[in-house]
């Protein structure tokens, strides 16, 4: 490799930095209190400017420095050899500054500000430059958009629903930032999403798995990415406990799993998504994965009775895998006010890095749609036809999963 | 021959004006409004009679001056209007168990409205989110003002079945906000910095203080019989009602909020007892379905309407809306026409 080609790196070895080199750099023999400097540097005069030219020159090693094996790496190996020289010829000036200035005037160095030299055109053009970058070439009528939209979200300026569902801030930032999550980490596979009624109101009813509900939001993720629509989520009263959580929930459409609220919202024609299974499901261990818990009261079989609309089993597989559920600590959980504490292969293990879902392939399928409508609501009281009409949903789920766990080749692919 | 009214409660600012309102209405002979201290303004043609509730000579007034219909707006909200925890609580439950008893001795009596609240649901996390008049509240309140209001309107469901001649009225008011009002809402929405409950957004529904009073005399010279949510339309979240005034806010840990509300209660700027705690953690939501088609009311302002109307009276902050807005048309002025230099 020929000398021309090397490319200085970093600090070209300047003292106070590590530079690889097999000797201590000057801060540490310094700080160790090691001898003293080997010449003194009354004739250099320790200023920035007067080394910082020379360490920007590209120094050449002479090849007999050269450490074996350094063609494999040029642009690395060089560095140190070269660093080491540099280091010698200037590693005095520091230690031997305060007798430079005593002896001669001193050479202050100058600070450049950085705004100073920068004319206000440049900034200007910088920030249309990173515009353009950020927004594509029509940038002028995004960025007024973007503006006006910070504007409106200073002040206020905007609409939620009777549930909080604020569906400009769900678009923007919620789906958005978990729609790649679903794309490329989770690779979801969507199928019969024709089931999903393009309008009016309709219960989707899901198994539940995976230790954090990450399969309730991957749902609505894919819902609102196939039709357009906004899945409606009903939660435990926990999640409206929890700080922050609560919040970010009704913000993002769900409301609390209570018959009310699921009848409100599916006669004003809402696509409501309910997880029968509750925490039985999604705190499972992984040795019960993909097996269906006991779904609740059928409080959501009554809703959809009452109200007439179509009953949209779900069935997804991959949830259960991204936090295998190992143990539990049940007495710490209680204490907390949580239905569970996990203990997954990673999460107490690796702290937080524990909390990185496992990157499963999904598949999630939209089954037939459950017609209620030929019940008249009287129904909705008869628990005979209740429970019939749960298990009806339970068993399309159940055989559903089954049927999907055999086309998956494995569980990450 | 119109109806005579009793308002009690005339000292507070929504019974005065109320009295004051009612006494031009057409179908009205005559309002009397009682207190125990006299109204700090004006009552129109309505009379005042210095009584209180608490005494049994309020039975020799409704009887003497032939009252066909009470209106009892006098459940006093704050400890800080009814001097004390102990005497609000005296004046509220007390004060109208002897109202009540002094209307069933009545023979003229044909109508009763009393001015609840929507306190009387709470406010929890295992709350639907809008109540209808069937629901209770999902927590119990176990002292202050919601339990108050809620053994007010038990009493007042004895007394409407022991006197099932008399049509009994409920109004669960949402709370009332407006320019002029005094309310525990509005002594919050006024300080500078207004404290809220970290991470949590609850939702707020209010009714303007005209519309409070409308309904009420809606109420009062109506047929209908029955509790009635009133709230005006649509929930604006306590982070959006905080930006829209422009002011800063300042989010407590949940922790910290209990000893920070009395504190501030202290000061008696606004109320911080738990149930208003409880409020501004979860919120709480009205149906006004009954209120629209069985009561026949149509609020004259929207939720957000009505907070827009008291913002206005309120001066604007750091943030307030002329600024955030003039800011962006200078930065979209400048940026656009920069880059337009550049081609």
């Amino acid at each position: 490799m020929a000398d021309a080609e090397i490319i200085p790196l970093g600090t070209r070895g300047r003292p106070g930095r590590g530079t690889g080199a097999d000797k201590p750099s000057a801060n540490s023999r310094n700080l160790a209190g090691g001898p003293a400097p080997r010449r003194t540097g009354a004739s250099r005069v320790g200023t920035e400017e007067v080394h910082v030219p020379r360490s920007r020159t590209p120094v050449e090693p002479d090849g007999a420095r050269t450490v074996p094996g350094g063609s494999a790496e040029p642009t690395r190996q060089p560095s140190p050899t070269s660093g080491e020289r540099v280091d010698e010829q200037s590693q005095p000036i520091e230690p031997d500054a305060p007798t430079a200035i005593s002896t001669r005037t001193p050479v202050t160095t100058d600070h450049r500000h950085p705004g100073r030299g920068i004319p206000p055109v440049e900034w200007l053009s910088a920030f249309t430059g990173a515009a353009k970058e950020l927004f594509g070439e029509r940038w002028e009528p995004r960025l007024a958009e973007f503006l006006a939209f910070l504007r409106r979200r200073l002040t206020g300026d905007f609409v939620v629903d009777d549930y909080g569902f604020d569906q400009e801030i769900t678009q923007q930032f919620l789906l958005a930032a978990l729609r790649p999550i679903a794309e490329k980490w989770f690779r979801v596979e969507l199928r019969g999403t024709e089931n999903l009624p393009a309008e009016g109101g309709a219960l989707v009813v899901s198994n539940h798995s995976g230790t954090l509900p990450l399969d309730g939001l991957m749902t609505a993720v894919s819902i609102q990415e196939r039709t357009g629509r906004f899945l409606r989520p009903l939660g435990a009263d926990l999640v409206f406990r929890l700080p922050l959580v609560g919040d970010l929930a009704r913000k993002g459409g769900a409301t609390l799993a209570c018959i009310e609220d699921a009848e409100r919202m599916l006669r004003d024609g809402e696509l409501v998504g309910v997880w029968p299974e509750g925490f039985k499901g999604i705190g499972k261990p992984f040795s019960e994965r993909y097996k269906l818990q006991r779904f609740g009261r059928g409080g959501f079989v009554s809703a959809a009775i009452r109200t007439g609309v179509p009953i949209v089993p779900v069935s997804v597989v991959g949830a259960e895998e991204i936090y295998p559920l190992v143990g539990n600590i049940p007495s710490l959980a209680r204490l907390l006010g949580i239905p569970y504490l996990p203990i997954t292969p990673f999460f107490p293990l690796l702290g937080p890095l524990g909390l990185i879902p496992l990157p499963s392939k999904w598949l999630i399928e939209f089954g037939e749609p459950i017609r209620t409508d030929e019940y008249d609501e009287g129904s909705a009281d008869d628990p005979m036809l209740v429970f019939n009409v749960t298990d009806q949903v339970r068993e399309s789920i159940q055989q559903t999963l089954y049927s999907l766990l055999m086309q998956r080749k494995s569980v990450f692919s | 021959m119109g109806q005579v009214v009793l308002v009690t409660g005339v000292a507070g600012d929504l019974g005065r004006r109320f009295a004051a309102q009612l006494s031009g209405a057409q179908e009205i002979d005559r309002v009397i409004g009682i207190d125990v201290i006299p109204p700090r303004g004006d009552l129109a043609k309505a009379d005042f009679v210095r009584a209180d509730i608490r005494n049994p000579v309020i039975a020799k007034v409704i009887v003497r001056e032939r009252v066909d219909t009470v209106v009892h707006t006098s459940v006093a909200a704050t400890p800080a209007a009814a001097g004390g925890r102990t005497s609000m609580k005296e004046l509220n439950v007390i004060g109208t168990m002897q109202l009540l008893a002094a209307c069933q001795q009545a023979p003229d009596l044909r109508k009763l409205v009393v001015k609840s609240s929507a306190a009387v649901y709470g406010a929890s996390n295992r709350d639907p989110a809008m109540f209808t008049e069937g629901m209770n509240a999902k927590r119990l309140p176990s002292g202050g003002y919601a339990k108050d209001v809620t053994e007010v309107e038990s009493y007042t469901r004895g007394f409407a079945r022991r006197r099932p001649d008399v049509a009994v009225t409920t109004l669960r008011i949402a709370n009332v906000i407006g320019p002029r009002i005094v309310s525990a809402m509005s002594g919050y929405f006024r300080m500078p910095v207004i404290p809220t409950v970290l991470g949590f957004n609850p939702r707020l529904q209010f009714v303007h203080e005209q519309d409070a009073l409308d309904v009420l005399q809606h109420a009062t010279v109506s047929e209908t019989t029955g509790t009635f949510n009133i709230a005006g339309d649509g929930v604006i979240t306590l982070a959006q009602a905080v930006r829209r005034l422009g002011r800063p806010s300042l989010p407590l840990p949940g922790f910290a909020v209990p000893a920070f509300g009395s504190a501030i209660r202290q000061t008696r700027v606004a109320d911080f007892s738990p149930e208003q705690v409880a409020f501004l953690t979860f919120g709480r939501g009205l149906d006004t379905t009954r209120m629209r088609e069985m009561l026949g009311f149509e609020p004259g302002y929207t939720t957000a309407q009505a907070f827009a109307d008291f913002a206005d009276s309120v001066s604007p902050g750091l943030l307030a809306h002329d600024r955030v807005r003039a800011t962006e048309k200078a930065l979209v002025g400048v940026l656009t026409s920069g880059g337009g230099h550049r081609g």
